[in-house]
C-alpha cells in the first residue's frame, strides 16, 4: 500500500489541491475484458464438449481440469482485483483532494439527435467512489470465494464471464454521468441477474425464477424510463450535473413534475431493489449460485435503487410526496419482509427476505432525507450480508458434499436438516456469528451504527414540518419493530444451522467439512469489515458517549462529511423548506438513549431467541409432518403474496392474453386480413371466368369490341 | 366503280370474320384471316386509284406481314398438330389462367 500512497503523493504534487482521476476508464474496461476472455473460454469449452458428445467417444480423460477451467480461476478474480486496486488508488487520491464538484470524463458522443445529446461519460464523485469501492472490493472477495464454490461446475468459465459482465454493468450504473448511462447499467445488471439466476437452466424451476426476476424488473424499468423522458422534457438534457444544478430553479417545490419524476424513479427503484410490492422476484432469485446471491442479490445490484434515490436526492428533496413515498415503502418493506423471514426454513430464503427487509431500511433512510445514512447502511449491509450469504454458501457446499457422499436426497439448504455445524465448520460459524450480531444491530458491530442512524433520522424527521409528522412517527415505530424482528430471525438462523445437535445423519455428518481456503479467506475479511465497517460513520452526538468508547472510535461522521458535496444541495432544500431534524425521537429521548435502547433490546432479543430456538424440538424436513397453523402458517407461506399475485395479476393476464389471441388476433385481425384477401380472390375468380382458353371466344369478344369502338366513332 | 369495289371488299371481310368466329379447323381460320387481310388489300387498292399511290404501298406491307404471319402461324399449327393429332381449336384451351 505504501507504493500506492507514494503514487498518490506524487500525483497530488503534480496537481496541488486537485484530484486527477487515475485511469478511470480502465476500471470499467477490466471487467469487460475479463468477460470477453472468460466468455471465449466458455465457448471453446462448450464447443469441445459438444464435439466429444457428437462423436460418441468417451469424454477424454483430462489430466486434471482443462485449460478452459483453470484460466478463469485467474482471469475472473484478477480483473476485478485490478479494478479494485485502481479504485483504491483513485479513492486515496480523492481523499487527499478537497473535491467539491464531480469530475466528468466524456469519451465519445453516444446519442446526438435533435436537441438531445448524450455522451458516453463517467462521473467520479464521493458517492460513486464509495459505491465503486464496495462493488469492486466485495466483488473481488466474492469472485475469490466463487473459485472454491463453483470448482466442480461444468459451466465454470461461463459463470465467471457472467460475473465479470455483471461487475462491468454495475460500474457503468454507478459511474455513468447521465441518466441514459445509468439506464444502460441498470438494464445490464438486470440481464446478468437473469443469466445468473438461471445459471443452472436445465432446471425448469431455476430458469423460471430468472424469467420472473426479469419480468418483474421490467415493471420498474418502465417507471425509470418515464422518469427519464419527463426529465428530458423539463430540462432538455439528461446529464446529472446540469439537472441537479438547475432543478431548484426549473422545478417548483412540491410541484407536479417533481412529484411525478420522483414517483416514477421510485417505481424503478422498487423493482430493482425488491421493495413492496415488487419484491417477489428476490426470494426466487435464490435459485442462482450462492455467491451470485451474495454479490448481486445482497451487496450490489439490489442497492441500485438506494443509489438512484441518493443520486437524485435533489429531486426527492424537491418532492416531499415522493420522498415520503420512498420512506413509507421502505418501512413497510422492512417490517413485512422481516415477518416472512421469521418462518422460513430454507437458509437462503431467510437471507433473501432479510435482504429485502434491510433494503427497506435503506429506503427509509434516503426517504427521510438522510442520504448518507442510507448509503452508510448500504455499505455495511454489503459487508455483513455478503458475509452471511457466503457463509450460507459454505454451509450449503458442505451439506451438499455430505448428502452427495451417501446419495441422500435431502434438501441441502433446509435448516431443519442442519444443526450443530459449528463443530464441523468453526471458521464459518464464527464469521457468520459476527455477521448475525452485526445485522442484529448490537454495538459495536457495523449494523448497529448504520441501522441506528436510519431509525434515528426516521424518528427525528417526524418532529419537523411538512405535514408528515404522524406518518414518520408510524414509520419510525415500524422500523423499530423490524429491527427487533431482524434480531429474532437472524438468531434463529444461526442457532438452527450451527447449534444444537446435528440432524444431517450420522453417515453424512462424517462428510461435513470446513470450506476450502479460497472460501474461508473472503469470509474472514468480510467478518473484519462487518466489525469495523460501522466505525466509519460514528455520529458526532454519540461519539463521546459510551458507544463511541468516549471518543475512542475514530472518524466521527466521516461518511456524512465525505458525501456532503453530493448531498449538500438536497439537504439545503430540505432544511430551507422543512427545517432541520428534531433533536429527539418522537416520544422523547436523545440519540444516545435510543442507541442504548436499540442495542439493549437487540441483545435481549438475541439471547431470548437463542434460548427459545435451542429448546425447540427441530426434526429434519422429511420427518417434519406436523402442519403449521395460525400465524406461522401464513408466515411460512409468505402471506400468500405469490398466490395473490398469481390470482390477481398473472392468471387474469394469461386469460386476457388468451382472449386476445383467440378472439382479437385470430378472429378479428386475422379475419379482417383474410376477408380483404378473400375479396381480391373473388374478383380474380370472376375475371378468370372470361378467360376460357377458347381462341374462338377471344376472337368473338375482340370482334364485338372492335365493332363497338367503330360504332362509337361513327355515331 | 369505287363503291362496287368497297362493297365486294366488305363482303369478303365479313365472310372472313364469320369464318374466323365460326369455324373450328385451325387451317380454315387461318385462311379466313388471309381472306380478311386481302379484303382490306382490295379496299386499299380501290382507294389508291383516287387518292394516290400510298394505298398500293400499304398493300405491299400487308402482304409482307401476311407472309411472315403465315410462316409463323403454320409452324405453330404444325407443332400443335404433332402434339394433339388434331387441328380443332376447341381442343386448345390450356393457355388460360
Amino acid at each position: 500500500m505504501t507504493g500506492l500512497e507514494n503514487a498518490t503523493v506524487l500525483l497530488l504534487q503534480a496537481s496541488p489541491g486537485g484530484y486527477d482521476p487515475i485511469l478511470p476508464g480502465l476500471i470499467l474496461l477490466l471487467p469487460l475484458l475479463g468477460f470477453l476472455a472468460n466468455g471465449a473460454l466458455g465457448l471453446i469449452g462448450g464447443v469441445r464438449a459438444a464435439e466429444e458428445l457428437r462423436s460418441g467417444r468417451e469424454p477424454a480423460r483430462h489430466e486434471g481440469r482443462p485449460l478452459t477451467h483453470t484460466l478463469p480461476t485467474w482471469i475472473g478474480p484478477a480483473t476485478i482485483g485490478l479494478a479494485f486496486v485502481l479504485t483504491t488508488a483513485n479513492f486515496m487520491a480523492m481523499l487527499g483532494a478537497e473535491l467539491t464538484d464531480p469530475i466528468v470524463r466524456s469519451y465519445w458522443m453516444w446519442m446526438a439527435t435533435g436537441t438531445l445529446g448524450v455522451e458516453a461519460a463517467i462521473q467520479l464523485d464521493q458517492l460513486s467512489m464509495i459505491m465503486m469501492m464496495v462493488i469492486t472490493g466485495v466483488g473481488f472477495l466474492i469472485h475469490v470465494f466463487s473459485v472454491g464454490y463453483m470448482k466442480d461446475d461444468p459451466g465454470y468459465p461461463r459463470y465467471f464471464a457472467y460475473l465479470n459482465l455483471f461487475v462491468f454493468f454495475m460500474l457503468i450504473l454507478i459511474m455513468g454521468a447521465n441518466f441514459p448511462m445509468m439506464f444502460v447499467g441498470w438494464e445490464g445488471v438486470g440481464l446478468c441477474s437473469y443469466l445468473l439466476i438461471g445459471f443452472w437452466f436445465q432446471d425448469r424451476e431455476k430458469a423460471d425464477a430468472g424469467k420472473k426476476a426479469f419480468i418483474v424488473n421490467r415493471i420498474g424499468d418502465f417507471g425509470f424510463l418515464l422518469a427519464i423522458f419527463l426529465l428530458f422534457v423539463s430540462f432538455g438534457t439528461l446529464d446529472y450535473a446540469t439537472i441537479f444544478d438547475q432543478a431548484p430553479e426549473v422545478l417548483t417545490y412540491g410541484g407536479g413534475v417533481a412529484t411525478a419524476v420522483t414517483l416514477f424513479l421510485l417505481l424503478g427503484a422498487i423493482g430493482k431493489s425488491a421493495q413492496v410490492p415488487l419484491y417477489v422476484w428476490l426470494p426466487d432469485a435464490m435459485a442462482g449460485p450462492t455467491p451470485v446471491s451474495a454479490l448481486i442479490h445482497a451487496a450490489t445490484m439490489v442497492t441500485a435503487g438506494v443509489y438512484l434515490v441518493a443520486r437524485a436526492g435533489v429531486l426527492f428533496a424537491l418532492a416531499p410526496v415522493g420522498a415520503a413515498a420512498v420512506a413509507t415503502i421502505g418501512a413497510v418493506t422492512a417490517l413485512f419482509a422481516a415477518t416472512i423471514a421469521l418462518q422460513q426454513y430454507d437458509i437462503k430464503k431467510v437471507l433473501a427476505y432479510s435482504t429485502v427487509s434491510q433494503l427497506g431500511f435503506m429506503f427509509l433512510g434516503v426517504g427521510v432525507g438522510a442520504y448518507a445514512a442510507g448509503v452508510f447502511h448500504l455499505m455495511t449491509h454489503a459487508f455483513f450480508k455478503a458475509l452471511l450469504f457466503l457463509g450460507a454458501g459454505a454451509v450449503i457446499h458442505s451439506m451438499h458434499h455430505a448428502l452427495h457422499a451417501t446419495h441422500k436426497d435431502w434438501d441441502a439448504q433446509d435448516m431443519r436438516n442442519m444443526g450443530g455445524l459449528r463443530r464441523y465448520m468453526p471458521v464459518t460459524w464464527v464469521t457468520m456469528a459476527i455477521a448475525t450480531v452485526a445485522i442484529a444491530g448490537i454495538w459495536p458491530f457495523a449494523g448497529f451504527f448504520s441501522k441506528d442512524e436510519i431509525i434515528w433520522y426516521a424518528g427525528t424527521a417526524a418532529g419537523v414540518g411538512g405535514g408528515y409528522g404522524a406518518l414518520f412517527t408510524v414509520l419510525w415505530g415500524m422500523a423499530l419493530a423490524a429491527a427487533v424482528l431482524t434480531a429474532i430471525y437472524m438468531t434463529r438462523l444461526l442457532v438452527m444451522t450451527f447449534h444444537g445437535s446435528n440432524r444431517t445423519g450420522d453417515a453424512e455428518a462424517s462428510h461435513l467439512h470446513e470450506a476450502p481456503l479460497t472460501m474461508i479467506v473472503p469470509l474472514c475479511i468480510l467478518a473484519v469489515l462487518s466489525v469495523v465497517g460501522g466505525w466509519l460513520n460514528v455520529p458526532g452526538s454519540v461519539r463521546n458517549s459510551i458507544f463511541g468508547g468516549f471518543g475512542l472510535l475514530p472518524m466521527s461522521d466521516w461518511l456524512d462529511r465525505w458525501l456532503q458535496p453530493v448531498t449538500q444541495s438536497a439537504v439545503d432544500i430540505r432544511v430551507a423548506e422543512l427545517g432541520g431534524y428534531a433533536s429527539s425521537a418522537p416520544v422523547g429521548g436523545g440519540h444516545v438513549l435510543w442507541g442504548a435502547i436499540a442495542t439493549g433490546v437487540a441483545l435481549v432479543v438475541v439471547i431470548l431467541t437463542a434460548r427459545a430456538v435451542s429448546r425447540q424440538k427441530i426434526v429434519p424436513a422429511t420427518q417434519d409432518t406436523v402442519p403449521l397453523s395460525g400465524i406461522r402458517k401464513h408466515l411460512y407461506h409468505k402471506w400468500y403474496v405469490d398466490e395473490l399475485y398469481d390470482r390477481v395479476i398473472v392468471r387474469p393476464v394469461v386469460r386476457a392474453s388468451r382472449f386476445s389471441w383467440r378472439w382479437i388476433d385470430q378472429i378479428l385481425i386475422d379475419g379482417t386480413v383474410n376477408a380483404v384477401g378473400g375479396v381480391a380472390r373473388g374478383f380474380g375468380w370472376f375475371g378468370s371466368l372470361f378467360q376460357t382458353g377458347q381462341v374462338t371466344t377471344y376472337a368473338f369478344i375482340l370482334t364485338l369490341s372492335a365493332l363497338a369502338v367503330l360504332g362509337a366513332l361513327i355515331f | 366503280m369505287l363503291v362496287e369495289a368497297l362493297v365486294l371488299s366488305a363482303i369478303l371481310f365479313v365472310i372472313g370474320t364469320f369464318g374466323v368466329l365460326l369455324r373450328k379447323n385451325a387451317i380454315i381460320i387461318f385462311l379466313c384471316i388471309e381472306l380478311q387481310l386481302n379484303a382490306v388489300n382490295l379496299s386499299f387498292v380501290a382507294f389508291s386509284r383516287f387518292l394516290g399511290i400510298d394505298g398500293q404501298l400499304f398493300v405491299f406491307f400487308v402482304m409482307t406481314v401476311a407472309a411472315a404471319e403465315a410462316a409463323v402461324g403454320l409452324a405453330i399449327i404444325i407443332s400443335v398438330f404433332r402434339h394433339y393429332e388434331a387441328v380443332n381449336v376447341n381442343n386448345f384451351n390450356l393457355l388460360k389462367w
